[in-house]
């Protein structure tokens, strides 16, 4: 089957990683820190009303972005126009910038619910940011290398 | 339900009457597709067990045992509702019983139905915005005001109630997922945003209960039936957000090569 490109497969691939990321890491939270772990608490008495509503809306996000992304990858490789790097730099970013909302705005400003309920919560907020930033870091790299060699061949994501 | 208290003959009849409704249900669906397959392709088996399993889910969340459960336990309570409001209408709907009826019906009852689909009511009834605040609004009115303890002392308002949950279920999958003839459709955009926000709705309320209990409900049981709320909850939109994206990116299949993806999917993508 010969490529079927069009302009938006760029973006196209952007978003699919972006969607892709924030859905893994939104499922790695629940997996591991939720039900494997029991480190998060499913509520919490601090919890803010604001972090609730917030919760949810990410909660809801999460699910549909991981269906969707995959669905936006089945197409990709249908029309045999996906951009691995670009993909996987999208799905690192989205997953970090995911990670650093929920470790400083949920879990410290709307104080949802703590990592870990221990007494030295500082080191693994720490953990968790940096890791998130490094994620970005990781993600903004390959999305950005890619375009070098292309000569900017490819649209504006 | 309280149906002990109203003597015995009625009791005997009202019993019998909830027993023949399921059936006549499920066996006018059968004759139904006996005698499309008489005209028409075949009908798939799945419909029928979709039909079948659907029906039993809804009257699963009525009577029976977690019913019966249902008026001590809030857990219990939770779950007729997950049967009665997601998971009996989602599977209602994958049993196409509206395209059946079609099949079966003469010219003039099928353009009287199809006037009806078409109507303004219907059309409103079905917008994915109305359908979200009958849901979800619905919900939040039954447990975070005294409703839900009100429920269990009128028997008209526990039969009101249980009536709304279904048809606000079902109105709410049909606006999400088209199976059935579909005269006003919405764009996958809206339908995704709505059905974020329901399972959004949907989420805060289970955990709203979890830390707020409905009068006469005690902690451990708000706890446990809130956490079901949510797991259960999610398992169910899931199958829903799976379905709707399968429909688009099949019905995008036929124009791939132009630019129709990024407008369909809402990622919000620029010329």
């Amino acid at each position: 089957m010969e490529k079927r490109k069009s302009s938006h497969d760029a973006p196209f691939n952007f978003w699919s990683g972006v969607l892709f990321g924030l859905g893994l890491v939104a499922f790695i939270d629940e997996a591991v820190f939720h039900q494997l772990l029991h480190w998060h608490h499913f509520y919490d008495k601090s919890t803010t009303n604001i972090g609730l509503i917030s919760d949810g809306l990410f909660h809801a996000f999460s699910w549909f972005a991981t269906v969707v992304s995959l669905f936006m990858l089945a197409d990709l490789w249908r029309r045999k126009v996906w951009n691995g790097k670009r993909w996987i730099g999208a799905a690192f970013l989205g997953a970090g910038v995911f990670q650093l909302y929920d470790g400083l705005i949920q879990h410290k400003l709307m104080r949802l619910h703590q990592i870990r309920y221990v007494e030295d919560v500082f080191y693994y907020d720490v953990v968790w940011n940096v890791l998130a930033g490094c994620m970005i870091i990781i993600g903004l790299v390959l999305v950005l290398l890619k375009k070098a060699p292309k000569k900017g061949k490819e649209g504006e994501a | 339900m309280h149906i002990h208290d109203m003597g015995t003959g009625l009791e005997s009849f009202l019993a019998l009457l909830c027993y023949a409704f399921p059936l006549g249900l499920i066996g006018s669906y059968l004759i139904a597709v006996y005698w499309s397959n008489q005209k028409y392709k075949k009908w798939p088996v799945t419909r029928i067990a979709f039909w079948i399993i659907g029906v039993f889910s809804v009257f699963l969340g009525v009577m029976g045992p977690i019913a019966e459960k249902a008026h001590a336990s809030f857990q219990a309570h939770m779950l007729t509702h997950l049967l009665l409001g997601m998971l009996g209408p989602l599977l209602l709907v994958l049993a196409a019983p509206v395209t059946l009826l079609l099949r079966n019906v003469s010219v003039e009852n099928g353009r009287l139905i199809s006037k009806l689909l078409r109507s303004f009511y219907v059309q409103w009834i079905t917008h994915p915005l109305m359908t979200i605040f009958l849901n979800a609004g619905g919900l939040w009115l039954l447990y975070t005001t005294n409703l839900y303890s009100a429920m269990h002392s009128f028997i008209w308002l526990f039969v009101v109630v249980h009536i709304h949950v279904f048809l606000a279920g079902y109105v709410f999958t049909l606006s999400m997922i088209y199976i059935e003839p579909t005269p006003h459709r919405t764009s996958f955009r809206l339908r995704a945003i709505a059905l974020i926000a329901a399972m959004a709705a949907h989420g805060i309320l289970s955990k709203w209960i979890y830390a707020n209990p409905p009068a006469g409900v005690d902690a451990m049981d708000a706890q446990q039936g809130g956490m079901l709320m949510y797991y259960g909850g999610d398992m169910i939109d899931l199958i829903i957000v799976i379905l709707l994206c399968y429909q688009q990116f099949r019905s995008n299949r036929q124009a791939v090569g132009n630019s129709v993806y990024s407008p369909a999917l809402g990622n919000e993508v620029r010329e």
